[in-house]
């Protein structure tokens, strides 16, 4: 195989794994297929960013139809990351599958199962790719359709319901996102990001902008799950089988940050979008409001599932955040948090999965006692819980840190303090998990409970190492995603460099 | 070894321990045995760091970036070489009261209580070798997790509550207060390493830098400046040797250092005093003082009437500062280390009294100096430190601050110092009167119960002894304080 | 008045698609019935094929079939376009009644009040 079709490769793979899948009865197998195509992906996606980083951005003409008129896939710094991120976590995850999935899904279905699952890779991996606006609403498609189904083959029936509002809920937004690729085509006359984008230039500020602006932006904060568009998020992260909400956690709304980046700094221009625009303001309220909304929402829920996905929610707030806020830091806490979240996110439900796995229960009372019983697992837990809430050691403290760089920069210290506000809180949601677990009585139904087999284990511990690693070593993360935000930025914007600050980059 | 070797080996020698303990939970004796043989290394260690700083030399050693300009680095000056010592000594003492202590008590889950020690001393030498704002945060929020287990130990209702309240305070001024402040000071001054001279010297206006004080002051938690204080009453709930970590060793310790490095070193002491926004410092701690002694004096409960003199004697060292002259400063610096000696002191022999007597009220210790003399003679002595009397050492930084605050004329810090040690005498003195002077009286007073176990009168003993020594011979102290400011 | 009508007349098929488009939504919103929402879903997105369908018809254009006589073609791009489309509603649709279907199974209604009205057991 040759390099220069790994773009298509990166495809290709999972969706001819997932035609596999649909033929195979038995879920051990299926498994063994999606463990063997998710562990090509990070390959695939290092060897190209690794071009990326030496020679610039690639360039793959699918079909042979050169861009414009052919739909081009593009890698380049931040499509290259968000692969890697995507492919990385799934290749880690996917070991955890094999017994998760064998107990919590019908035997009959496992495959299925796999089918789905590898069909939703294909679609984020898919929108990360490619350069052609409207392909990216086929593989938006293809991602949230499979996502349905995943989340629907979760044992409680509550999961046909949270499907069927995630259907409802993703397919409007998915209309509007195609609405404002409409609109953009009928402007521009084209349908490839580069090109479009060179023509915006020239079109200056119209109404018929302003409305693809809004479709586009509306329609991609329902899949990110932006407040308040965020109701499908808890019920599909809470009842679906917890190896899928492991993986939607870490990747789905990547994905659709990826995609709202792209849009406001390649497609659209900064100057268009934050300038002339009040589109800073809006992300920057409906940040806050997730921060600290979802936040004390997540304070008062029983099960532990539903609890994470609230924190989801405000978590996605902080990347937002850094996109609202539109300067060099901002930008790099908010790319970087995308990183620092996926890994601490899929080590949490990982972790709150192995307990699923020995308990049957994920209520947040029946988690007593489990300091002791459970106590790697339990480790995991606190590690990550730690890093959501932004202890210094942990990557959650690096996307704060930039963010409140970035937030300072702009003169705006409430901003500053709302953030810390909202980790506060965190602090009482996580910290009840930790006093339940370790200070109350073990309840009958963990008597099942000890330490999940290695195969569960590993990935998590893995994660878990990953979150303290990245607290320090931050120059695969950080140090990337702030060169991917000033190449997003580029000669736009003057690099901001504050009047004293003589020892920054 | 290099003196960057030296440094890491500070870390690590209790980091090692933390990792062996466990290992050896079965064999209770050679778990002990892991922690002394730890204790007494990182002494070493840590004196022959003291070599080298009291030679002028400042060892360091850098590690990974986190962000551009902000590293994990570590760099001894001589606050920090002071800070070290005092915590690594008061560890080996602290050790051996443990071990009397649990074992007189028998108490549960020993090996978790020694391997979270481990760590809060380690996160204390972190501390204090610190060379940047990044460095001194991380170490303090590490300080404050590792020292919740401890705090929640007994896991009783009230502990849990206590814990709570201990975490989400401390937690809370260091994520929402001091934390924005150093990001802000990275912002501002550029950098986040300590400087002399202070890094925001010139850089910011007045009242900026009143401002910023301020969010550093009510965000550096742990040293529990009114109103957020409260922690430390509610930490009562830990077991003594708990106690006397948080309030002599590493906790409140951590706190006050963190204060008096960012007034020398972030701030400058030039530059607040010619900012003229940082004079509501003295007002604020001066309040702290007075109000926290007044609260003692109410208290019967033994633990809680030392937790509310520690606050009070925390504003000293705040205090101190505050008086922004370099003599005040030293001052601040030697009562960091006398403060230690005697508040050890103090909290051993109330938990020496409830080892052997189960005793916690002082309405209930009348004639308890008969039957435990060597603990009610400790505690007369850090009473008398505590009241800042020679021939303790609670006298000597009392002196210096209080030169230094009639030398610029500030005399409301004067009046302050001068009440408050008419209140620490009235709230110490007569508990070791009923101690020696009163009749026994109630049931306790029926059997002889003798002393504690032997490892902890011989702790206390030896910080008793420390607390006159340290009057004595204040040289390491006073040299390291005053090469901290430049005499 | 002129002017107005002339603006209505001339982009009546805008007006459509957005007729379409709101009341599509309004029965998303506002029925209880799964498929009726579904009903209202396919009817948004059916909205959306016209706007893209309708610029895409040049006046006085041909099919896109090239024949030396014809020189002005319509654009046969959106049509490729809303084919996909489509297909992606009609799978929506199908996978929603799917659903729909085994919630009727499960809850024995498709009412959505008649469900949360039962409350969150367990």
């Amino acid at each position: 195989m040759s390099s220069s079709q790994l773009p298509a490769l990166q495809v290709v793979l999972p969706l001819l794994g997932a035609v596999i899948c649909a033929f195979l009865r038995r879920g051990t197998l299926a498994w063994g297929v999606a463990l063997c195509v998710t562990w090509t992906m990070p390959v695939i996606a290092l060897s190209m960013l690794w071009q990326v980083l030496a020679t610039g951005p690639i360039s793959y003409a699918m079909g042979g139809w050169a861009p414009p008129w052919g739909i081009e896939y593009r890698v380049d710094m931040l499509s290259g990351f968000v692969l890697f991120l995507v492919s990385g976590v799934a290749a880690v995850i996917i070991p955890f599958a094999r017994k998760s999935i064998a107990t919590e899904i019908d035997s009959t279905r496992q495959a299925w199962f796999y089918t789905m699952y590898l069909l939703s890779l294909c679609g984020l991996l898919g929108i990360t790719i490619t350069g052609d606006a409207f392909n990216v609403f086929v593989f938006l498609e293809i991602s949230s359709l499979s996502t349905y189904v995943m989340i629907a083959l979760g044992r409680d029936r509550r999961a046909l319901l949270a499907a069927y509002q995630y259907l409802i809920v993703g397919t409007i937004g998915a209309t509007f996102y195609v609405l404002g690729v409409g609109i953009l085509y009928s402007l521009t006359g084209s349908l490839n990001m580069v090109d479009i984008s060179s023509r915006l230039g020239e079109l200056g500020f119209q109404p018929p902008v302003l409305a693809a602006v809004a479709f586009l932006f509306v329609g991609i904060s329902l899949k990110l799950a932006l407040f308040p568009l965020h109701s499908w998020l808890p019920g599909a992260y809470a009842y679906a089988p917890s190896f899928a909400t492991a993986f939607l956690a870490a990747s789905a709304t990547k994905v659709a940050v990826y995609l709202l980046v792209r849009y406001f700094f390649s497609v659209f221009s900064v100057s268009q979008i934050f300038e002339g625009l009040p589109v800073s303001e809006i992300l920057i309220v409906l940040s806050v409001a997730g921060m600290i909304g979802a936040s004390l929402v997540a304070v008062f829920q029983e099960d532990v599932k539903r609890m994470l996905a609230y924190s989801s929610v405000a978590q996605i707030g902080y990347m937002t955040l850094g996109i609202g806020l539109a300067n060099k830091q901002g930008l790099t806490g908010g790319i970087v948090h995308l990183f620092n979240h996926a890994i601490t996110k899929a080590a949490l439900f990982l972790a709150v999965g192995a307990i699923v796995y020995r308990m049957k229960t994920c209520k947040i009372d029946d988690f007593a006692g489990l300091g002791r019983r459970m106590p790697l697992t339990m480790g995991v837990f606190v590690l990550a819980g730690l890093s959501i809430i932004g202890t210094p050691g942990t990557a959650g403290f690096v996307s704060k840190w930039f963010l409140a760089v970035g937030a300072l920069e702009e003169g705006w210290w409430w901003l500053v303090a709302i953030v810390m506000v909202s980790s506060l809180i965190s602090v009482v949601y996580i910290g009840r998990v930790i006093e339940i677990a370790w200070f109350r009585e073990a309840k009958p139904i963990a008597d099942n409970a000890r330490e999940p087999p290695a195969s569960m284990l590993l990935p998590m511990l893995f994660l878990a190492g990953c979150v303290v690693y990245f607290g320090f070593a931050t120059s695969m993360s950080a140090g990337y995603a702030s060169k991917a935000a000033a190449h997003l930025l580029g000669a736009e914007q003057a690099i901001e460099v504050p009047a004293a600050a003589g020892t920054k980059q | 070894m290099t003196p960057s070797e030296l440094i890491i080996a500070a870390l690590l020698i209790p980091v090692f321990a933390a990792i062996f303990i466990p290992l050896a939970s079965a064999a209770p004796n050679l778990r002990e045995g892991i922690t002394l043989t730890a204790t007494v290394l990182l002494l070493v260690t840590v004196l022959q760091l003291l070599q080298l700083v009291l030679n002028g030399e400042q060892p360091e050693w850098t590690g990974l970036e986190i962000a551009p300009g902000l590293a994990l680095a570590f760099k001894i000056e001589p606050l920090g070489m002071l800070f070290a010592l005092v915590a690594s000594s008061l560890w080996i003492v602290n050790s051996l009261y443990s071990i009397g202590y649990m074992r007189g008590n028998n108490e549960p889950r020993q090996t978790s209580f020694y391997i979270c020690f481990a760590i809060a001393i380690a996160s204390t030498i972190g501390i204090a070798f610190a060379k940047n704002l990044f460095t001194l945060f991380l170490f303090y929020e590490i300080l404050t997790l590792s020292t919740y287990p401890l705090v929640t130990h007994k896991a009783t209702e009230e502990a849990i509550n206590g814990g709570r309240v201990y975490l989400l305070l401390l937690l809370g001024t260091s994520m929402v207060l001091l934390l924005p402040a150093i990001i802000a000071t990275w912002v501002i001054g550029g950098t986040a390493d300590f400087t002399p001279g202070g890094i925001l010297a010139g850089k910011a206006d007045g009242l900026t830098l009143g401002v910023l004080l301020a969010v550093y002051i009510f965000g550096i938690g742990k040293a529990a400046v009114m109103p957020f204080h409260f922690w430390l009453p509610a930490a009562m709930v830990a077991p003594t040797p708990v106690s006397a970590l948080l309030h002599a060793v590493a906790v409140v310790k951590a706190g006050v250092f963190s204060v008096v490095k960012v007034v020398v070193y972030v701030f400058g002491i030039e530059t607040l005093s010619t900012s003229g926004h940082a004079g509501w410092l003295v007002y604020v701690a001066g309040a702290t003082v007075l109000i926290a002694s007044i609260v003692a004096l109410r208290q019967d409960n033994l633990k809680k009437r030392l937790a509310y003199s520690t606050v009070s004697q925390l504003s000293y060292v705040v205090l101190g500062a505050a008086i922004l002259t370099p003599i005040s400063v030293v001052g601040a610096t030697l009562h960091i280390a006398a403060h230690a000696v005697s508040k050890i002191t103090l909290f051993f022999a109330a938990g020496s009294i409830y080892t052997a007597s189960h005793l916690t009220e002082v309405s209930q210790l009348n004639g308890i100096g008969r039957r435990m003399p060597w603990t009610m003679g400790a505690f007369a002595v850090g009473a008398l430190s505590m009241i800042g009397l020679p021939p303790t050492a609670g006298f000597l930084g009392k002196w210096y601050m209080l030169s230094g605050a009639a030398s610029t004329g500030q005399w409301v810090a004067v009046g302050v110092i001068m009440a408050s040690t008419v209140l620490n005498a009235a709230y110490f003195l007569p508990v070791v009167y009923a101690a020696f002077w009163r009749p026994p009286d109630g049931e306790a007073a029926e059997h002889n119960h003798g002393e504690a176990p032997w490892p902890m009168v011989a702790a206390l003993t030896a910080t008793a002894v420390a607390t006159v020594v340290l009057f004595l011979m204040p040289g390491v102290p006073l040299t390291l304080a005053n090469m901290m400011v430049g005499r | 008045m002129n002017p107005f009508i002339h603006e209505l007349i001339a982009h009546y098929n805008q007006w459509i698609t957005i007729f379409l488009m709101v009341s599509g939504l309004y029965i998303v919103i506002a029925k209880d019935n799964m498929v009726k929402k579904l009903v209202g879903l396919s009817l948004f997105q059916t909205s959306v094929y016209l706007l893209y369908i309708s610029p895409g018809k040049i006046l006085g254009g041909t099919p896109p079939i090239m024949d030396p006589k014809f020189s002005v073609y319509s654009n046969p791009l959106p049509h490729v376009l809303i084919l996909t489309a489509i297909v992606v509603g009609v799978a929506t649709l199908a996978l929603g009644l799917a659903l729909v279907v085994r919630i009727n199974e499960a809850y024995g209604t498709i009412e959505e009040d008649e469900i949360f009205a039962r409350g969150e057991e367990e």
